[in-house]
């Protein structure tokens, strides 16, 4: 059993406030006890597991069946085994290679943004100042909105080309207002997602920089190390396990963002994603064979940043 | 060490971050100030911005139309059985590995995790399929079931890392009295885990209320909860932007008012305890 106390300069949290040491052995003692409560602590795991076991196995069997079928219900069902055919053609698709583009684009603007803007809010409200619990809750609200309302509040009330909020600042300036979702249509999406996440990302990052003992800082102030030497020294190698957490989540919940395409360009001017073209290819155009494939690719793809992501959390458990 | 800190640099990153806060917030504020204007209010050139006449008509008129009552309720269901159903099957489970854990903890622990990074998409037309078979689509049970399966692994990790933090001694002590197993967890574990349940609870809730995948997917009519209500009301042209933020604001209240109650659980909880 881990205690809280090993390796304190690998972990990136705060020690939670105190964990009794005297908890541990108790719980070393407890985890040595009697063959009834293992095999009653089996039963009680299982129908998490088996839900989930189920929940994973089932389906993903059936993408996997699916995916080396021609299988068209609304024209003609199965019709019989092809191989590999649905991967090659998935691929050489014409929208193939631009919903990468796409999906790249808007995983990686959307981080981007999200990790410096986070970056620099949380060491701004980390200062001293007035008022922090209600700037706090002012920033972290758009992450409670849900995302059809953000992805419609902002699609007709601030980029609306003739009644939104920005075509009046637009126009204030005498600009031509922009035609948000056609002529910066990737860019919006950006800005609605980020939007929606900056949130996370500064809560975390928050959380991460209090952490930071204030003394080194304090130490390294009165040697004389200008702010951006502090920063690049000591605060940003502190925060750079919580940035890689913020970056794979992000990415795992970013890859497969949904309702803010469906609602507002619903995948025309260049936002179809991946996610967004497999979609298409299941259930609006019933290509369940080329779709599967689809979805067998989205699922390589999450794995692989999955991975990395429980490599950290992993490491967390042991610590 | 406290260093004195000038009161001017003090007002100076108070109002920074004040000015921040307030743009970050101004969608959401312009959205709920929308909301009590006429239509033409709504549109007006240049935008009015407090001094207009106030007005609560959108609410109603939302309200009587759209049948708002009814997607509420759909919400309500979806997200609090989901939540409830998860909790029930996750609360043994979590403890069972915090206090009984094996070799093989961790490694079910890192693998219920991994379940949650399936990318829906993925599994869109099976779970299509199963739903249509099992007469499941458009019920308001069959998103229970799957948004309960994709909120598991959260639940059962953030209940672990509550249980975690009881300390053992405790359960030593029932042991020595005599205190059988189920005892145990009934009159001992459960009342000291309640607020960690609370908080996992809350967190689960705005999950759930929130998803936009599946709940647009696996509906119609019957069962559609407010994500599909809001999508269906993609009127364009500005005919409709007070009711719009009418709808709005009703369609996120709620969470966001739960959401300020947890943000301090949001952190481990969304971070599978990576970051606390």
């Amino acid at each position: 059993m881990a205690t809280q106390h090993s390796q304190p300069a690998d972990r990136l949290t705060m020690a939670p406030p105190a964990p009794k040491p005297a908890s541990q052995p108790a719980a070393a003692d407890h985890q040595s006890g009697t063959k009834h409560a293992r095999t009653a602590a089996r039963l009680m795991m299982a129908p998490a597991v088996i839900l989930l076991l189920g929940w994973m196995l089932v389906p993903l069997t059936m993408t996997l069946y699916f995916s080396f079928k021609k299988f068209l219900p609304l024209r003609g069902g199965d019709l019989g085994w092809v191989g590999f055919d649905n991967y090659v053609r998935f691929v050489s698709s014409s929208a193939f290679w631009p919903s990468v583009q796409a999906t790249l684009v808007i995983v990686g603007g959307v981080l981007a943004i999200t990790v410096v803007l986070g970056v620099l809010l949380a060491i701004l409200l980390n200062q001293p100042m007035w008022g922090r619990g209600v700037v706090r809750i002012l920033v972290i609200a758009p992450f409670f909105v849900m995302p059809t309302v953000s992805a419609l509040v902002w699609k007709n009330m601030f980029m609306d080309p003739v009644n939104g909020l920005l075509a009046h600042v637009w126009r204030a300036f005498g600009a031509e207002p922009l035609v948000w979702l056609t002529e910066a249509s990737t860019q919006s999406i950006i800005l609605i997602v980020s939007w929606q996440w900056l949130p996370f990302a500064m809560l975390i990052l928050l959380t991460a920089i209090q952490s930071l003992d204030s003394e080194q800082l304090e130490a390294a102030e009165m040697d004389g190390a200008p702010p951006v030497k502090r920063f690049a020294y000591i605060t940003l190698p502190h925060l750079s396990r919580a940035i890689t957490v913020v970056v794979l989540i992000q990415t795992i919940f970013l890859l497969s963002i949904f309702a803010e395409i469906f609602v507002t360009t619903q995948g025309a001017f260049g936002t179809k994603t991946l996610t967004y073209l497999i979609f298409q290819r299941v259930l609006e155009s019933q290509n369940i064979g080329l779709g599967s494939a689809g979805g067998v690719y989205a699922i390589i793809l999450a794995n692989i940043v999955a991975i990395f992501l429980m490599r950290i959390v992993g490491k967390n458990l042991d610590a | 060490m406290a260093r004195a800190i000038t009161s001017q640099r003090k007002a100076l990153n108070t109002a920074l971050a004040w000015g921040v806060g307030l743009l970050i917030f101004f969608p959401i504020l312009w959205t709920i100030l929308t909301s009590f204007k006429t239509e033409a209010q709504a549109i007006s050139d240049p935008p009015v911005f407090l001094f207009f006449d106030w007005t609560l008509e959108n609410y109603s008129v939302v309200q009587e139309r759209s049948n708002y009552g009814r997607f509420l309720w759909n919400s309500i269901i979806i997200a609090g059985g989901s939540t409830i159903l998860g909790i029930i099957i996750a609360v043994p489970a979590a403890w069972s590995m915090a206090f009984v854990p094996s070799k093989r903890t961790k490694d079910i622990l890192l693998w219920m995790l991994s379940t949650k990074m399936l990318p829906a998409v993925g599994v869109l037309y099976p779970i299509y399929l199963l739903f249509i078979k099992l007469g499941l689509l458009d019920t308001k049970i069959g998103l229970v079931i799957v948004l309960m399966l994709i909120n598991l692994p959260i639940i059962v990790w953030m209940l672990y890392t509550y249980f975690k933090e009881i300390p053992g001694e405790i359960l030593e002590a029932a042991r020595m009295d005599g205190a059988t197993l189920r005892e145990e967890v009934l009159y001992i574990l459960t009342p000291m885990a309640i607020p960690g349940i609370a908080s996992t609870l809350l967190l689960n809730v705005i999950l759930a209320w929130n998803e936009a995948f599946w709940t647009l997917n696996l509906t119609a009519a019957k069962a559609a909860p407010l994500t599909a209500f809001i999508a269906s009301y993609s009127s364009p042209e500005g005919l409709f932007y007070a009711k719009l933020s009418a709808a709005s604001t009703m369609a996120i209240a709620p969470i966001l008012i739960l959401g300020w109650f947890s943000q301090k659980q949001l952190v481990s909880g969304l971070t599978f305890g990576a970051v606390k």
